[in-house]
C-alpha cells in the first residue's frame, strides 16, 4: 500500500515526486512510457523559464509562475542541470505593439515580477545585435531562462528516486477504484494500491479524471510546431526573443536553448486527437515565417531537426490551472498544466504538498532526505586534468562514441546505470546528448545500441528507440533469407 | 609526442597519404583513427567497383582497403586507433583522447586532413511527419547490416538516389527485404549510371525522379510515407501524393565533409564544397596543413580520393622539407556559368610540376557540351563531354604552360565553364 | 535492325554502348571505350553476368558477419539462387581476404571469396 500514487511522469509528476520525497511517506510513480518526460509536453516545448508578465492577475498561473521562477536557481544547482537566465524580449516591431508591451509590464508589475523594464530600440540592438532594424522597442525581463526541459524531469526522478519514491514504467492505467479510502489502480498489467491519487497525466488528465471524478473535464490539444538548427546558427539570439501577442496569437519565439542552438517556434494549432503529434509543411512553413518577424539572418538550411509539442488546455474559464482535490477524497487533480507550466511545476509541487497535507495525509520531514543529484560527469566540459584522471580511474571516458557531442561510452553507462536510467537510444540520447548533435546519431546510435544492449543484457533485435513496439532493428542478416527458402522448400520448387 | 606528419582519419584517404609519405622518405608519422579497425567508410563498402584504377582489377571496399592496410604495417606506420582528435590548433597541436594515453597533445610539422564526411541527417530536409523508429541514413543501414548482421527492416523506402542509398538497394533485396520505391527529387539521379542499372534495374525497383516524401507515418515503427511529385522549383504537388505502405525510410539524400576540427586549426571552407579551400598542392590556408578525400570535396570514386591523398602526402613531404613555395604568383580558380565548384580553389604557379588536376560538378544535366577553361577571353582548354550530370565528377588536366598568359607570366585567374553546344 | 542501349556498368565511366541487332545476331557495337566494355555489351545481349557481393554469417569472430563476392561475374539468373546457398554457411576465424568460402558455386565454375579478414574475438 502506498501513501500517493503519481499517476504520470511529465515535469508535473516528476515535481511532485520529488517535493514528497522529503517526507517519511511510500510514494509510487506509474508512467505509460518507458521514461519520465517520454511522451507528452515536457519533452518537447519551448524549454524557457517564463518570467511570468503573461498571465492574467489573480489567476494560478500568475502566482505558480512567478513562484516557480525563483525557485530554480537552487532546485538546478541542486540537481546538476544546466540552466542560464539569459532574460527574455518581448519585441515590438510598430508602434502598435509598444502599446502592448505596457500591458504586460503592468500585469508583470501585478504578478510580482522583478527586474522588468521596456527598453529602446538601441538598447535591444545592444543585447540582441541580430534582431530586425525593424525594432520599436521591447519589454526585457530578465528572470527569464531557459534550460533543458527533459534533462531537467530526469534529474527530478532522479533525486526522487534517490530519495526513495518508486517509479513504475510502461504502465498505462487503465481504471481506478475507489473502496473504503483505498483507491485501486490498475494497469493493463498490475495493480497498484495506495491512499491519495495525484492525477498529474497530462494530455490524458481528462480520462484519468473522470475514471473516479464526477465532475469531468476534458482537455484539448494545442500543437506547436519547432525547429531546432545547428549551433552555427546559435549566435543569433541572446536572449529569448518573442513577439507581442496579437489577435492572431502569441507570435514565434527565436531562442538560443542551453546546449547553444538555436530554437525557433512553436506555431500554435487546436488539434482533435491528442497523438496527432507530427509536424507539417504548413506548420513548419507557418514557425520560419514567423520567426523571419524577428531574426530574419538565420538559414532554415541549418535545420538539424524538427518536432512538434503539445500543450494541454483544459476547457476551464480562463484556461488557468486545475489544482486540487477534486470531489472524490484523495484525489488530486493537477490537469491543464499548460504553459507557464514548466516554470510552475516547482511551485505546483510546493503547493500539492500543502494540499495533501490539508487532505489529511500525516507528512513528517525525512532527516536523510538528500537534495542534491549525484552529479553527472560530462566530459565536454572538464579540464584536461580532470578528463585524463577520471580516464585513469575508467577507461571508458577515453572512449568517444558520439563523435558530434563528444559524449563517451563512460557517460552512456552511467546514464543507464542511474536510477530511473535509459532503457532507450532516445533516452540516452535525452541523458547525454549522444545523437543530438549535427549528424542526428547516424555514427554513434549503432553503438548506443550495443551498449545498451550489453548494459541491459538485451538482445539487439529488443533495444528500442522509446520504449513500447520502436524496435530499431527487424531481424538478423539472413533471417529473412532463410525464411523465403524454407518458404520455397514447403512450397516444394 | 613529436610527428613529422600527423594524419586525421584512417580511411582511404589517410592510409593512402600514409603510404606515400612513407614512400617519399618520411618516417615519423602518426595515423589517428577513431574506429577500432582501420580502412574507414571502406569496410562497410562491400560492394565492387573499387581499384579499377588504381590496381586495375575489380575489388570490394574491405579488399581495396586491406592493401593499404598491408602496406601501412609492412612499413610499421604508427597508428593510434580507438582514438578521438578533439581539436587541432592552427600552431599545428592534435589534441586527442583514448582510453590508454587519456588526453594527449601531439606536435606535427605537417597535418593532413583526412576526416572524410558525414551523412545528411533527416531533419536538415525537413520530412514533416512522426518521428517512429525505422528512419535511417544508407550509410548506418549500411553498416547494420554489412558489418554487424541486422537488418533495419523488411519494407524499405529509399529517399534520395545517391549511390550508397543504390546500393543499399541492392543490399536490401539480396538480404530478402523488399525496396519498394527510389525516391528522387531532382529530374535525375545523383548517383553513378552504373549503379542505377545493376543496382535498381536488374530487381525491377522503381526509380521516381522529381517525386519526395512529403510525410511520414507510424507512432512507434514506421508504418508507411506519402510521396508526391515535385514541381520545378522542388515544391510537392499535392494531388500526385500517394501513400506507401513500408516499416522503414532510408534517407540517401547527401553527404557533408567532416570540418569541425578543420574549423578548430581556424581553416577556411569553401561554402559550397563545405571542405577546405585547397591550392594545387591541397594546402589549405593554414601553412603545413593539407587536406585530402572526402574531408575536401564528396568523391564518386575512391581510386580519385588515393590520387589526392597521394597529392596531398607528396605535398607534405615537399613541406617539411621546405621545398614548397609559399610565395609566387597565384592563380585565382573560378566556377563560371554551369560549374557548381571547382577544387582545388587557387594555384600557385611555382609549385606545379607539369598540371594541374581540377575537380569540379556541373550544375545541371548537360548533354554533348564542352568544358571550356578561360582565362580573361582566351580560351585556354574545350573538351568535348558527351554527358554531363552532377552525380558525376569531372577530372580535367590543366598543362603547366596553359597558366601563362603571351607574355609568358602566369594568368591572374581562370574559370571553367559548361559551354552548350 | 534493332539497336539497343545499355550502360556498361564494368567501371564507375559507365559508358553508353549501341548494340545494332539482326535477329539474335550482334552486327555491330559502338559505344565503349574500352575492350571490357566490348565485352560487357556483348555478355549483356547473349548472357549477362554480375559479380554477387554479400556477406555470410561468422561465429566466434571480431564481426558477426564477413563479406564475400564471388570472384568472377556469374550469370545474372542465379544471383538469387546463390544467395540462398550462401545464407546457409556459417563461417569461422581465422578467415583472410582471399580465402575460398565456396568452390565452384552452383557449377558456375566461380568460387565465391572472403573479402575481409576475420580474426578470433
Amino acid at each position: 500500500m502506498y501513501d500517493v500514487i503519481i499517476i504520470g511522469g511529465g515535469v508535473v509528476g516528476s515535481s511532485i515526486a520529488r517535493e514528497l520525497s522529503k517526507y517519511d511517506i511510500k510514494v509510487l510513480l506509474i508512467e505509460k512510457e518507458d521514461d519520465v518526460a517520454s511522451g507528452g509536453a515536457s519533452k518537447a516545448n519551448s524549454a524557457i523559464l517564463h518570467a511570468g508578465y503573461d498571465p492574467v492577475p489573480g489567476t494560478l498561473k500568475a502566482k505558480l509562475n512567478v513562484r516557480g521562477n525563483e525557485m530554480f536557481d537552487e532546485l538546478c544547482k541542486d540537481l546538476d542541470v544546466p540552466m542560464k537566465r539569459v532574460g527574455s524580449l518581448v519585441a515590438a516591431f510598430s508602434q502598435d505593439e509598444v502599446e502592448s508591451l505596457y500591458k504586460l509590464y503592468d500585469r508583470g508589475l501585478k504578478n510580482g515580477v522583478k527586474n522588468i523594464s521596456i527598453i529602446s530600440a538601441d538598447m535591444v540592438k545592444e543585447i540582441e545585435p541580430n534582431i530586425n532594424d525593424t525594432i520599436v522597442a521591447a519589454l526585457y525581463a530578465k528572470t527569464a531562462g531557459i534550460i533543458c526541459p527533459y534533462g531537467f524531469v530526469i534529474a527530478l526522478a532522479e533525486n526522487a528516486a534517490q530519495n526513495g519514491v518508486e517509479f513504475v514504467f510502461n504502465q498505462e492505467v487503465i481504471s481506478i477504484d475507489k473502496e473504503d479510502d483505498v483507491f485501486t489502480v490498475k494497469t493493463q498489467d498490475k495493480e497498484y494500491f495506495g491512499k491519495y491519487i495525484v492525477n498529474a497525466a497530462g494530455l490524458y488528465a481528462d480520462v484519468i479524471n473522470n475514471m473516479v471524478s464526477d465532475k469531468r473535464f476534458s482537455i484539448h490539444p494545442r500543437k506547436g510546431e519547432y525547429l531546432i538548427l545547428d549551433k552555427e546558427e546559435g549566435y543569433l539570439a541572446n536572449t529569448v526573443i518573442f513577439q507581442v501577442p496579437t489577435k492572431m496569437g502569441k507570435g514565434i519565439l527565436v531562442s538560443p536553448t542551453v546546449d547553444g542552438n538555436l530554437l525557433i517556434g512553436p506555431t500554435s494549432e487546436d488539434i482533435y486527437n491528442k497523438e496527432f503529434r507530427k509536424t507539417t509543411y504548413k506548420g513548419l512553413e507557418k514557425a520560419i515565417k514567423g520567426a523571419k518577424k524577428s531574426v530574419e539572418k538565420f538559414n532554415e538550411r541549418k535545420t538539424i531537426t524538427q518536432f512538434t509539442g503539445v500543450r494541454a488546455v483544459p476547457d476551464v474559464d480562463g484556461e488557468d490551472f486545475i489544482i486540487g482535490e477534486s470531489d472524490v477524497k484523495g484525489f488530486i487533480n493537477v490537469a491543464g498544466i499548460e504553459s507557464p507550466g514548466f516554470t510552475s511545476s516547482p511551485a505546483i509541487a510546493e503547493m500539492v504538498g500543502e494540499i495533501l497535507k490539508d487532505a489529511g495525509l500525516n507528512m513528517v520531514e525525512k532527516d536523510n532526505f538528500n537534495p542534491k543529484r549525484k552529479p553527472v560527469i560530462r566530459f565536454n566540459e572538464l579540464t584536461d586534468e580532470e578528463r585524463n584522471e577520471l580516464i585513469k580511474k575508467n577507461p571508458a571516458y577515453g572512449k568517444i562514441i558520439c563523435r558530434c557531442e563528444t559524449v563517451t561510452e563512460g557517460e552512456i553507462i552511467d546514464a543507464i546505470r542511474r536510477p530511473v536510467g535509459a532503457k532507450s537510444i532516445d533516452g540516452v540520447k535525452r541523458r547525454v546528448r549522444a545523437g543530438m548533435g549535427r549528424c542526428q546519431g547516424g555514427f554513434c546510435s549503432p553503438r548506443v545500441l550495443e551498449i545498451l544492449s550489453r548494459e541491459l543484457n538485451a538482445d539487439p533485435l529488443n533495444v528500442t528507440k522509446f520504449g513500447g513496439r520502436s524496435n530499431v532493428l527487424t531481424a538478423k542478416a539472413k533471417e529473412y533469407l532463410i525464411n523465403s527458402y524454407k518458404e520455397l522448400l514447403k512450397s516444394g520448387v | 609526442m613529436e610527428y613529422d606528419i600527423v594524419i586525421i582519419g584512417a580511411g582511404p584517404a589517410g592510409l593512402g597519404a600514409a603510404v606515400e609519405a612513407y614512400e617519399k622518405g618520411v618516417r615519423n608519422i602518426l595515423i589517428i583513427e577513431r574506429d577500432s579497425y582501420p580502412g574507414g567508410i571502406l569496410q562497410q563498402c562491400i560492394h565492387n567497383g573499387f581499384g579499377l584504377i588504381e590496381f586495375k582489377e575489380e575489388l570490394s571496399g574491405p579488399e581495396y582497403a586491406e592493401r593499404f592496410i598491408e602496406k601501412v604495417r609492412k612499413y610499421g606506420i604508427n597508428m593510434m586507433l580507438n582514438t578521438m582528435v578533439l581539436n587541432i590548433s592552427s600552431d599545428k597541436i592534435v589534441k586527442a583522447v583514448n582510453q590508454e594515453n587519456g588526453v594527449m597533445e601531439i606536435k606535427a610539422k605537417a597535418i593532413i586532413l583526412a576526416m572524410g564526411c558525414r551523412e545528411r541527417p533527416r531533419g536538415a530536409i525537413s520530412i514533416p511527419g512522426t518521428r517512429p523508429a525505422g528512419i535511417f541514413t544508407a550509410g548506418t543501414a549500411q553498416r547494420y547490416v554489412n558489418m554487424e548482421g541486422y537488418m533495419p527492416g523488411k519494407e524499405i523506402v529509399i529517399l534520395g538516389s545517391g549511390d550508397i542509398g543504390l546500393i543499399m538497394a541492392r543490399r536490401f533485396t539480396l538480404e530478402g527485404a523488399t525496396v519498394k520505391a527510389v525516391v528522387e527529387l531532382m529530374p535525375y539521379s545523383s548517383g553513378l549510371t552504373r549503379n542505377i542499372v545493376q543496382c535498381l534495374d536488374d530487381f525491377g525497383i522503381p526509380l521516381l525522379l522529381s517525386h519526395t516524401v512529403i510525410e511520414i507515418r507510424g507512432k512507434e515503427r514506421v508504418e508507411g510515407v506519402t510521396i508526391a511529385q515535385v514541381d520545378e522549383n522542388k515544391k510537392p504537388i499535392l494531388s500526385t501524393a500517394k501513400y506507401i505502405s513500408c516499416d522503414t525510410l532510408i534517407l540517401s539524400v547527401g553527404l557533408i565533409p567532416e570540418n569541425e576540427l578543420s574549423k578548430s586549426a581556424g581553416i577556411m571552407l569553401d561554402p559550397v564544397t563545405g571542405g577546405p579551400l585547397v591550392n594545387e598542392s591541397m594546402e589549405t590556408n593554414v601553412e603545413g596543413i593539407f587536406a585530402c578525400g572526402n574531408v575536401l570535396q564528396v568523391h564518386d570514386l575512391v581510386d580519385n580520393v588515393t590520387k589526392e591523398a597521394r597529392l596531398a602526402a607528396d605535398s607534405a613531404v615537399k613541406y617539411i622539407n621546405k621545398m614548397l613555395i609559399k610565395e609566387g604568383r597565384h592563380i585565382d580558380v573560378k566556377a563560371g556559368s554551369g560549374i557548381r565548384y571547382v577544387v582545388p580553389q587557387m594555384v600557385n604557379y611555382e609549385n606545379i610540376d607539369d598540371k594541374v588536376k581540377f575537380h569540379m560538378r556541373p550544375t545541371d544535366v548537360y548533354k554533348n557540351a564542352y568544358i571550356t577553361v578561360k582565362s580573361g577571353d582566351k580560351q585556354i582548354i574545350r573538351k568535348k563531354m558527351q554527358r554531363l550530370t552532377p552525380g558525376e565528377m569531372i577530372l580535367i588536366d590543366v598543362p603547366k604552360d596553359k597558366f601563362l598568359s603571351d607574355d609568358l607570366s602566369p594568368v591572374g585567374e581562370i574559370t571553367f565553364e559548361v559551354e552548350v553546344v | 535492325m534493332v539497336k539497343r542501349e545499355l550502360t556498361c556498368i564494368v567501371c564507375p565511366n559507365g559508358c553508353r554502348l549501341v548494340v545494332e541487332m539482326e535477329g539474335k545476331e550482334i552486327v555491330n557495337i559502338t559505344g565503349y571505350e574500352c575492350k571490357r566494355g566490348l565485352k560487357y555489351a556483348e555478355d549483356e545481349i547473349i548472357a549477362p553476368k554480375r559479380t554477387l557481393t554479400t556477406i555470410v554469417k561468422a561465429e566466434m569472430g571480431h564481426l558477426p558477419v564477413v563479406s564475400v563476392r564471388t570472384k568472377e561475374p556469374i550469370p545474372k539468373e542465379l544471383i538469387g539462387k546463390a544467395v540462398l546457398e550462401l545464407s546457409k554457411i556459417t563461417l569461422k576465424p581465422p578467415i583472410n581476404v582471399g580465402d575460398i568460402v565456396v568452390k565452384n558455386i552452383l557449377d558456375t565454375g566461380v568460387d565465391v571469396i572472403a573479402t575481409r579478414n576475420l580474426y578470433s574475438k
